[in-house]
């Protein structure tokens, strides 16, 4: 609770700092300040300590699991500000305005990751989408940008439609929002509860952009400023598959027969378009968008299994893909050239961001000592746990394999083929952070336990 | 505490050279720590008798049922004792090399020899896995880096290969242990697991694709030849030298005892895959033209008679692998680095440019013949008592009598055919007519510090070959062990 109202709070702070403050970097500074706030005050609810105590008649709920992604999501938000909020200038003059929109954003992951009722849901995917589709477009000037924009913002308004829709039809088969009691009914369960829940799956399915409701991805990921691009795919997608997760283990956890098999479709289905498209791309930029859907196929095995295993892989899965990612993003931004000939002998120039960068890759990739192989490891074993369809665990590894094809390849541009760079300069600090980033990266890959304990103690 | 060290040692030195920027002084680092760690190899291996130094079990990853264990017996030993006394000698003989940016070179050379030394003595099926990856991943950017002409998508295409097996591998460690009693990814746990036919039959596949792509068997050998020419050879001896051993290891340590009876059932499989390896691999050596792909294409042919050799299920053969790991590790070097000084000298390995060699450097001819004759397993080298045990196995192999007879029948052919490639090389390296390339390049004989490792090598081979018993000591209670687990009708 703690963390929804400060975080509300510090969005309209950050409107108003554009007006009070005349130098971008006080504002950027009040933003670091802000998340920093942010990250403390819900630390602090995690040990014990809750400052609001505000009655939410049962809609909200603040449990461990809850808590604990959204210090994963603050740490990853305070990393990307500290890496990439420099880079905002850049796309255009409201600079106050897309920090306030940050902060907007994160306010509504609060509410996604904790909702009791599909109605506070709703809510807290709208937050997160209506400034999305603002960022998106940040960049006015740009014809790609404004595109991205409007198409996230058509197919975004009819995934939200069909999310209303099942829940409607939820609300007529139980007669409430609340999800325990969607979950709660004698006999079979009522065609139009599982119509309903068939609807919100797609809904989410889109919003995690997994086959074959992925079709927007990559142009929006393309077209929209690349620092907006950073925070999509890592800390939105990250709360989006949480709240999805939530969805179908709480409210839908009784009906697990009816969508198990579908989920498993749509698995494999994210998993091969996602790996398969990313090997033919030439622009890093796409390739890490689409590299974002083969991974939230991967994700998508933990909603597959649903077990003990799954939901604390899958909070390691978040914070492995989020923290890589945006280490990934975060030098990318800094090229002139996204094309994969871009990279070319980068290792000869900025040997220490080449190396992060290809830590960040093998953890993408799931090689061990990187959190990555061990959030692949979990999803693997939840996935064998239920003792069924063996072929969609070869299938996933087998796509895994495929997967290092794309990531390999920018490893292979920076340290083997020759070619000249064009000089980027970066400041000491921005460097420090990249080395945290990495090292969090390879310590989560050691030692789990260190995020993994905080579940359960 | 050993077994840790070992891993500890290349693992920390590694790091370390990252930053030493001086050419020489790298060198001599590596060196000074290739030649500590066979200290303490040697430590453990003679001098510590109280085996609780051996092993060394951490709490890690608990709540997943791991925990870092690592213990050095026979085989660990033998494998280890190859392992650091392979790497002072890569360093030794390859002195005069220079590599641009050396300090990556060497570091990663060594970053390599911690994650084989931690498979070779891995007790933990998850740590067994870390180390395996983690081996691979230094010889990637090695072979990348500094290899030939078509390296990068040579070593991509070996990359991807191992990668997809293990993976699979992965698979296979993971439904195994759950179905373990208490979820454990112990070795011990995995040797008490009760799976039925049918799930062993389809997991040995999953395991056994990861380990054939490393030794490698036809066929998925086709990364091999490749990647050991584009190879720098410095990294070429490590890979063939050791790094095979790791899949003939998983298969003695975590395929054969953990899995038996579809060990026994599969083996005709196995072993006509590794006949067809042998068989094929020794005549498309005889026509090679390039000496790198001809020991490459012979070491797939002594690598699949290992493999049969376990298969076939005797006690005798387990014995004849376990040395001969060791001994096709010694011999495979000892080529590696005449191929190197040759090319060195010479500027090419095609054995069409070579020719009359003997004239210009006896001394580096009689090393030549020693190793090549060894390689052959002549009587009286190393190799000779690995190779006669394992052929008395592969007569006594548990499958029909028809099978056994043609398994030998087809393996001893590609013994004949290794007398042919090898003795042909010999000829035409070192003896006829003076080829152009021979009487323009540097007249100079083996030098010093080459001459110091092969005469180790050389030492090597005859000791192990007049003594065998050495090794057969380290290796007898392990092999007595596997042996114990193999699948024995009736009970089962």
């Amino acid at each position: 609770m703690n963390a929804l109202v400060i975080s509300a709070v510090l969005g309209v702070v950050m409107m108003f700092s554009g007006i009070l403050l005349k130098q971008k970097s006080a504002v950027r500074n009040v933003a670091i300040a802000g998340m920093v706030l942010l990250l403390i005050v819900n630390v602090l609810e995690l040990c014990g300590n809750v400052f609001f105590n505000i009655d939410s008649k049962g809609m909200i709920e603040f449990d461990r699991f809850a808590l604990l992604f959204n210090t994963i999501v603050y740490v990853s938000a305070i990393l990307y500000l500290l890496l990439s909020a420099r880079d905002m200038e850049k796309v255009g003059v409201n600079y106050a305005e897309y920090l306030a929109l940050i902060f907007f954003i994160l306010c509504g992951i609060t509410l996604t990751s904790s909702f009791r009722s599909l109605l506070i849901l709703f809510l807290g995917i709208e937050i997160i989408s209506i400034p999305l589709y603002i960022l998106t477009g940040s960049d006015k000037r740009n014809l790609k940008s404004n595109e991205a924009s409007l198409k996230y913002f058509l197919l975004g308004a009819f995934s939200t439609g069909l999310m209303l829709m099942g829940i409607a039809l939820i609300y007529g088969a139980q007669g409430s929002f609340d999800t325990t009691r969607v979950s709660s009914f004698q006999g079979t369960a009522s065609p139009l509860l599982v119509a309903g829940m068939v609807l919100l799956l797609f809904s989410m399915a889109f919003k995690v952009s997994a086959a074959p409701f992925h079709f927007w991805t990559p142009d929006v990921y393309d077209g929209a400023p690349t620092v907006f691009t950073s925070f999509m795919a890592t800390i939105v997608k990250a709360a989006v598959f949480i709240a999805f997760i939530r969805l179908f283990d709480e409210a839908f956890g009784t009906l697990q027969s009816q969508w198990q098999l579908l989920i498993a479709i749509i698995t494999v289905a994210t998993l091969f378009i996602g790996n398969i498209t990313a090997v033919f791309q030439q622009s890093v930029k796409r390739m890490l968008a689409y590299s974002s859907i083969a991974q939230a196929g991967f994700m998508m095995l933990a909603l597959y299994a649903m077990n003990a295993d799954a939901k604390e892989g899958l909070l390691l899965y978040v914070t492995a893909y989020s923290l890589a990612t945006i280490g990934i993003f975060a030098v990318l931004i800094k090229m002139k050239d996204y094309t994969f000939e871009g990279f070319n002998g980068f290792a000869k120039q900025q040997p220490l961001l080449a190396a992060t960068t290809t830590i960040c890759l093998l953890s993408l990739a799931g090689i061990p000592l990187t959190a990555g192989f061990l959030s692949k490891f979990y999803m693997l074993k939840a996935a064998l746990g239920t003792g069924k369809h063996l072929w969609l665990v070869i299938f996933a590894v087998l796509m895994a394999a495929v997967s290092v094809y794309y990531y390999f390849r920018v490893i292979q541009a920076m340290y083997f083929k020759d070619g000249e760079v064009q000089k980027i300069d970066v400041s000491p600090a921005f460097k420090w952070t990249l080395v945290v980033v990495t090292a969090l990266v390879v310590l989560l890959g050691v030692f789990p336990n260190l995020l993994l304990n905080w579940y359960y103690f | 505490m050993i077994p840790v060290l070992l891993i500890l040692i290349p693992l920390l030195t590694g790091f370390a050279a990252f930053f030493i920027k001086n050419e020489k002084q790298v060198k001599s680092w590596a060196l000074f720590s290739g030649i500590i760690t066979l200290g303490i190899s040697l430590t453990g291996l003679l001098l510590i008798k109280d085996s609780t130094y051996l092993q060394q079990n951490c709490e890690w990853l608990s709540s997943l049922g791991s925990s870092f264990s690592v213990k050095l017996d026979g085989m660990g030993q033998l494998l280890c004792l190859l392992t650091a006394i392979v790497y002072p000698l890569i360093f030794i003989a390859t002195w005069d090399n220079s590599y641009k940016r050396s300090n990556n070179f060497f570091a990663l050379m060594l970053l390599a020899q911690a994650g084989l030394m931690g498979v070779f003595v891995a007790m933990d099926a998850l740590v067994f896995y870390f180390f395996w990856e983690l081996a691979l991943i230094p010889m990637y950017f090695l072979c990348s880096q500094w290899g030939g002409e078509r390296r990068i998508a040579v070593t991509f295409k070996f990359f991807i290969y191992t990668f997809v097996g293990s993976l699979l591998m992965l698979i296979g460690i993971i439904y195994i242990q759950s179905r373990t009693e208490g979820g454990s990814f112990a070795i011990e746990a995995f040797y008490k697991v009760a799976l039925t036919n049918g799930q062993q039959s389809w997991l040995f596949w999953l395991f056994f694709i990861a380990f054939a792509i490393k030794m490698p068997i036809f066929p998925f050998h086709t990364w091999q030849p490749d990647t050991y020419e584009q190879a720098p050879t410095a990294t070429t001896m490590v890979l063939s030298g050791v790094m095979v051993k790791m899949g003939l290891v998983g298969i003695i340590r975590w395929l054969v005892p953990v899995l038996p009876a579809a060990s026994h059932g599969w083996g005709d499989v196995v072993m006509t895959m590794s006949v067809i390896g042998i068989v094929y691999a020794s005549l498309i050596a005889i026509r090679q033209d390039d000496i790198k792909r001809l020991v490459a294409y012979s070491s797939i042919a002594h690598i699949g008679l290992m493999c049969m050799a376990i298969f076939s299920e005797n006690l005798s053969g387990l014995q004849g692998v376990m040395i001969q790991m060791f001994n096709h590790g010694i011999n495979i070097i000892g080529l590696w680095i005449m191929v190197e000084i040759i090319e060195r000298r010479f500027g090419t390995r095609k054995l069409s440019e070579l020719g009359g060699l003997a004239h210009k450097a006896p001394a580096m001819a009689i090393f030549f013949v020693i190793i090549a004759l060894a390689n052959i397993a002549l009587p009286l080298t190393n190799a000779f008592a690995g190779e006669f045990l394992m052929f008395n196995s592969l007569l006594n192999a548990k499958t029909s009598y028809l099978y056994a007879i043609l398994f030998m029948v087809f393996a001893g052919l590609g013994i004949i055919f290794g007398a042919v490639y090898t003795l042909n090389m010999i000829r035409r390296i070192f003896y006829g007519e003076v080829s152009a390339v021979v009487s323009t390049g540097v007249s100079a004989d083996i030098k010093g510090y080459e001459k110091f490792a092969l005469g180790i090598i050389v030492l090597l081979i005859f000791t192990m070959g007049i003594y065998p018993q050495l090794l057969l000591d380290i290796t007898e209670e392990i092999s007595q062990f596997i042996s114990g687990r193999f699948f024995k009708p009736g009970i089962n």
